[in-house]
């Protein structure tokens, strides 16, 4: 392990922090809350000569993603930063960096969108782009942002991956609330993100590296029809299957350094326990707390913090749900008119064809940042308690925290 | 029949196997431009005007259509300042 410095960040910083450390080529950026400071901090350090990046203020988040998209496909190690309606605006360029292939790093801190106006937390921001190809990590603390936005670039630009990744902090919540964060050194950073790789492809003038080169000229998706389409949307679906085959050799080599390593599906007192919570981001420390609170009253309360979200880690999910039968799934988002959460309709899928399937209860909580306090967690414990003691599912969608 | 290559046999990225160049994408159209030597001023305007690129300029200062990308708009046509263009029916 390397020597490290602890240092007060919020969530924002440290972000802002580990990706000067990682010093990428080209960051394109446009300010929206809860994600300013991110873009701030970064300018600062370029303002006083710590990166060697390219910053670019542009107008828009369409026009960040386009830049990364450029900037990426040209070779460069891109990095930006959204939330909400920035996200909304980048949407079309989203697919775009996914279907070319493209590492892009991005921190978004979550914000519920508009309308009506609201900018504090939740995931619905991401929850929507869940299907455009990017990969997603939903961050728990300040530490964790740290982590994520150097492992990221490891994941994003792994020869059998090359997809972009969001690195997600819940607004406010993470991204302003100062914590103590553990960083590396510079230079034990440097060293583990190295300089980026490139796969080789088959281009119109020959076998070349997988960026534009005015050499080896190369055109990366044009129109592409009926006839291909398809193909390389599947080329997709198997770089997502790769995740989660790489995702542990990086966190191991990352452990080696920082002596912190994360599991795609973390586990949390589940040894014996007979009722879970199963969520994403920053609400799974306060279920930490809630959990050591019901095992004190002798409540055998567990829970799984689901760090990856895309790609969906069935395997790791199974195996940590263990012998637990009763799960409740998280969600701070709506998907309308749809038959529960995103992450529940996930969750209840995954064990359809299973004959030891949980009894699975979804949970709608904390949109446009309504407060997730311990009770009210505690209020959640006690249904799915219910439901262990009757065997039944009486509502399988709920929504708690909301006045009647 | 030639069969196409698999997901598994194409480059990631949607890399494309033919250069911009090779491709015919005027080859739909159905009018193509003529020029009437006599009536050229070798402004050169249609060049600008055109929004594919077909028209380039030869030694000699005249326009001359790339065929395989014209796609037969008129815009040069429309543009042409002395008249010397008329759309012709190519097929």
């Amino acid at each position: 392990m390397k020597k490290q410095i602890l240092l007060g960040l919020n969530g924002d910083e440290a972000s802002a922090f580990a990706t000067k450390q990682v010093n990428p080529d080209v960051v394109a950026a446009y300010p929206i809350t809860p994600q300013t400071i991110i873009v701030e901090r970064f300018s600062e350090y370029v303002a006083d000569g710590e990166v060697d990046t390219e910053f670019v203020a542009v107008e828009s988040e369409h026009s960040a993603l386009s830049t990364c998209v450029g900037a990426s496909a040209a070779g460069a190690r891109a990095f930006t930063a959204t939330a909400a309606n920035g996200l909304a605006l980048m949407w079309e360029i989203t697919y775009i960096a996914s279907g070319l292939r493209l590492p892009i790093v991005m921190a978004v801190a979550n914000r519920a969108l508009s309308g009506p106006l609201n900018i504090h937390n939740d995931h619905s921001d991401s929850m929507g782009a869940r299907d455009s190809g990017w990969i997603q990590i939903y961050c728990e603390n300040g530490q964790e942002v740290y982590d994520s936005c150097i492992e990221a670039w490891m994941i994003a630009e792994h020869p059998m991956v090359q997809l972009p990744i969001m690195v997600c902090l819940d607004g406010f919540t993470l991204s302003h609330t100062m914590e103590n964060v553990n960083v590396l050194q510079d230079d034990v950073v440097k060293e583990f993100v190295g300089e980026r790789k490139f796969i080789t492809v088959e281009g119109h003038a020959g076998e070349t590296e997988f960026r534009l080169n005015p050499d080896v000229p190369l055109t990366m998706g044009p129109v592409d029809l009926q006839d291909y389409y398809f193909e390389h949307k599947l080329q997709q679906v198997e770089a997502m299957e790769q995740v989660l085959k790489v995702i542990p050799e990086i966190e191991a080599k990352y452990g080696e350094i920082s002596g912190r390593s994360y599991d795609m599906v973390e586990k949390y007192r589940m040894d014996d326990a007979e009722v879970a919570l199963i969520g994403l981001g920053s609400t799974m420390g306060t279920i930490r707390f809630v959990v050591d609170q019901l095992r004190e009253d002798g409540v055998k309360a567990g829970m799984l913090k689901l760090r990856l979200y895309r790609p969906f880690p069935e395997e790791a999910l199974i195996e940590a749900l263990g012998d637990t039968r009763v799960l409740g799934v998280l969600d701070k988002a709506v998907s309308f008119g749809a038959p529960g959460g995103p992450l529940y309709q996930d969750v209840r899928s995954l064990f359809y064809d299973r004959e030891d399937k949980p009894l699975v209860a979804n949970y709608i909580y904390g949109l446009g940042g309504r407060d997730a306090s311990p009770m009210l967690l505690r209020g959640i414990y006690d249904t799915l308690l219910e439901i262990h003691r009757s065997g039944v599912v009486s509502r399988n969608v709920n929504y708690v925290g909301v006045r009647e | 029949m030639n069969k196409k290559p698999g997901w598994q046999e194409l480059p990631k990225g949607a890399v494309s196997t033919k250069s911009s160049r090779d491709y015919a994408t005027g080859d739909w159209g159905i009018e193509k431009p003529k020029f009437d030597r006599e009536k050229c001023t070798k402004c050169t305007l249609c060049h600008f005007f055109c929004p594919e690129g077909a028209i380039q300029v030869n030694d000699e200062g005249y326009p001359e259509v790339d065929e395989k990308h014209c796609k037969g708009c008129g815009v040069c046509a429309e543009e042409c300042p002395a008249n010397c263009i008329e759309m012709v029916r190519s097929k």
